[in-house]
Order: C-alpha cells, then structure tokens, then sequence
C-alpha cells in the first residue's frame, strides 16, 4: 500500500494485515466493554441462569436484528455488535489478502482466498453449516 | 444440567466440594468472576503457550455450571480475540507463512464448518469425552518438550507448485525451509477444524502438530502460522454459532474481555516471567479438568 511503484510485496502485505487485525481486536472490544458496563447497570441484579440453554432471541442473532437493537440503544445488542465485529476481523483480514494477491496477480493464491472469503462468508450470512 | 445433576448420584465433582453454588447469583457477581477466571486463563495460556481457550470451557461448564453450548461460544469469541491479537506482532515480525496459513484454511474452515453442522446433533456426553481427550493430549505434550528438528531444503512437489518454501528470522540472519507433506497436513487441519468448532477451542496443538512434525515447518514458524489461522478457523464457527443462538452477550462478554486482557499481560511479562513453573502449574490444572470431563462424560451428567 506504501510502495506503489514496485508490485505489492509480501512485507506491505504483512504490515497492513497486522495493523488491520490490531484495529478490528481494538474496536470490537470497546464496543463489547461499553456494552457489557452498559448491560450490567441495566441488568446487574437480575439472576444469571445459563445451566440450561435457551438460544438467543431472533434479535441476538441475525445481523439485521443487532443492527435494529443498537440503534435503540439495548445493552445486549451493542455486546453483539462487538463480538459481530470481532468475528469480523478475520474475514476482513482474508478478504484484504484477497486484495493483495490480486494486485500480485497470483491466480492460484487468489482462487484459494477467495475460496476461504466465500466460505467464511457463508458460515458468517446465512448462518448454515 | 442442574435437573441432572440433581437426579445423578451425588459424583466427586471437585468444584462443587469447594466452590459455593454459582447457579444462584446475580448476572454482575457472575460476569465478576468469570472475567475474573478468564483472565487467569489468558494470562496462564499467554505465558505458557498453551492458549488459554482450552481452559475456558471446562471452567464455565463444571465451575459456574453454565450450558456447553453457551460455553462453546463464547469461548470461540474469546479464541478470535486472542489468536488476532497475537497474530498481528507476528505477521509483523515476519515468521507467519501467510501463503502456507491461507492454504491450510481451507482446510481447516470447511472442518469448522462440519463440525458446526455436527454439534447440533452429538450428545454432550460424547463432545465431554472427546474434550477429556483434547485435554489430556495437551498436558501431554506440555510435559514432554519441543525438540528444534532439523530443517530440510529438499524439494517437494505440491510445495513448488504452491509455492510454500520460504525463509524465516534466525540470530544468523534469514535462514530458507521447505515445506513437506503438504496432502496429509492439510488433512490433519481439516480434523482440526472439525475439533476447533465441536469444542470451541483454537485447536493450536493438532495445527502446530500438522505443521511442525508433518510438513517439517520451523517451530517457531509452525506456531505463529498457526496462531494466524486459528481466528479464520473460530470465525467460521462462530458466525455459524451467533445465528443458531449459542452466543448470550452475558456469558460471552466478561469471557472475551477477561481472556484478552490476561493474554495481554501475559505477552508483556513474558520474558520476566518463571515460565516453567507456571508451565507445571498450567498442566495440573489441566489433568484436573481433563479427568472431570471424562467423569462427566462417561457418567452423563454435563
């Protein structure tokens, strides 16, 4: 990204995807602690029961539900925004290697990341497995 | 859980002699110390190498008694963290094989995403065997020591193809390997995918296992290109998991800050550390756990 006039090295490549995955860490979890206080004076003297499973609300877990409940400010959204984002690192980081190998124009390495992205994405999406 | 640990016979569940009943407390105590545990299992795992995600979910499922499916989850978010945060000094430095690391994800994300489609439908007393297992083979390791093999310059067919050989930092400079066995590391990363998603652990060990004894990869290598894959593997589970509603924000928040913090001290005092004394402290805790997953596994009650 630096240096432009030679091919994308390898080493650019390794720096950015660094500073990328330190960055998405950083921000996923401010979101997670601000929730997390956030949920706590809200919820703090309300019993913790997890012994037996539930499952989240239709709310807690699609991308569009979280969304929904962040902007109304509900505690338990914003803490999966933050884990939203924090599972969002990696593809992020897949996806810019993506980036990378073709601006190294490596077709092989560019059909093996694109294979992870989509593979990733769909796991991420359609929640199916 | 609590319904059948009630109609079991009353086992020597070792946390339950020592500890008062956490199935009763309020969501702030709960999320206290399970931060509190958490960090001890990131630092612990930070400075011993072991990782702390091995721990996270036998703590949360025998000590605080929390569903192993919740636990699951949340300790994959946790895996992300750390492994992310780690894997960005790493890459840095330039040890990481990022072409040998996107490779093998492949691998090791269509193994996630079976075994995610697998943990809907096996028993839990299976997944506490398995996990007893896994445990075991950590402590196992974690007595015997990593020997440095010697590295081998001879050419291999899928390597040259895909271009794997590289070089990495040594005191003498930048020293050249080549990577070997390329099919059947890539097929131990697929089980280490599926083991990754079944039991919510980064699954470093079989991927280290894969890399440095199988595709003869430097160690120091083998475990920072690990690290790297570790977050792309627990992601694709993890989405999987957020959508089937096995991420509660209550349980998965003071677990994520909590390990991430300890694995951040733990990378800091790393060098002041008495590493190997924490390294003995570690594996007893792991024993410990690994015999009371195979007790609950083999008796039903988790």
């Amino acid at each position: 990204m630096t240096n432009p006039p030679t091919r994308f090295s390898d080493h650019a490549v390794e720096q950015v995807v660094g500073r990328l995955l330190q960055l998405g860490v950083l921000i996923a979890a401010v979101v997670v602690l601000a929730g997390g206080a956030l949920l706590l004076a809200q919820h703090g003297s309300s019993p913790a029961a997890f012994s037996t499973f539930h499952g989240e609300p239709d709310a807690l877990r699609s991308i569009g539900g979280i969304v929904t409940g962040v902007v109304s400010l509900h505690s338990e959204a914003i803490v999966q925004l933050g884990l939203l984002l924090l599972i969002a690192t990696p593809v992020a980081r897949v996806a810019f290697t993506l980036v990378a190998f073709i601006l190294q124009r490596d077709r092989t390495y560019v059909l093996i990341t694109t294979l992870v992205l989509a593979l990733l994405l769909y796991g991420l999406v359609f929640g199916k497995a | 859980m609590r319904a059948s640990a009630e109609s079991a016979p009353a086992g020597p569940n070792v946390a339950d002699l020592v500890l008062p009943d956490f199935a009763s407390m309020t969501a702030i105590a709960f999320a206290l110390l399970v931060a509190g545990g958490s960090f001890c299992a990131g630092l612990l795992g930070a400075l011993t190498g072991l990782g702390g995600g091995i721990v996270v979910v036998p703590m949360l499922t025998l000590l605080f008694h929390v569903d192993l499916r919740y636990a699951i989850g949340a300790s994959l978010v946790s895996v992300i963290a750390t492994s992310s945060g780690a894997a960005a000094a790493y890459v840095r430095e330039g040890y990481t094989n990022v072409r040998v690391g996107i490779l093998l994800e492949v691998a090791t994300t269509i193994g996630a995403l079976i075994g995610a489609a697998l943990a809907g439908v096996t028993p839990t007393s299976f997944l506490a065997i398995l996990f007893g297992l896994i445990l075991l083979f950590t402590a196992i390791r974690s007595i015997r020591p990593t020997r440095e093999h010697a590295l081998l310059t001879t050419p291999d067919k899928w390597s040259a193809r895909l271009r794997l050989d590289s070089t990495y930092p040594t005191a003498a400079g930048r020293q050249p390997y080549s990577v070997q066995n390329v099919p059947a590391g890539f097929g131990l990363m697929f089980v280490a995918g599926v083991l990754s998603a079944l039991l919510g652990i980064g699954s470093g060990i079989v991927k280290v296992l894969a890399m440095d004894q199988m595709m003869r990869l430097p160690f120091k290598v083998s475990t920072t290109t690990s690290n790297f894959m570790i977050g792309v593997t627990a992601a694709a589970s993890a989405g999987v998991y957020l959508h089937r509603g096995y991420i509660d924000p209550t349980v998965a928040f003071p677990v994520m800050l909590g390990v991430l913090a300890g694995a951040l001290l733990g990378a800091r005092i790393l060098s002041v550390a008495n590493t190997k004394l924490l390294r003995q402290v570690f594996t007893g805790v792991v024993i410990v756990m690994a015999i009371e997953m195979l007790y609950k596994g083999f008796t039903g009650g988790l």
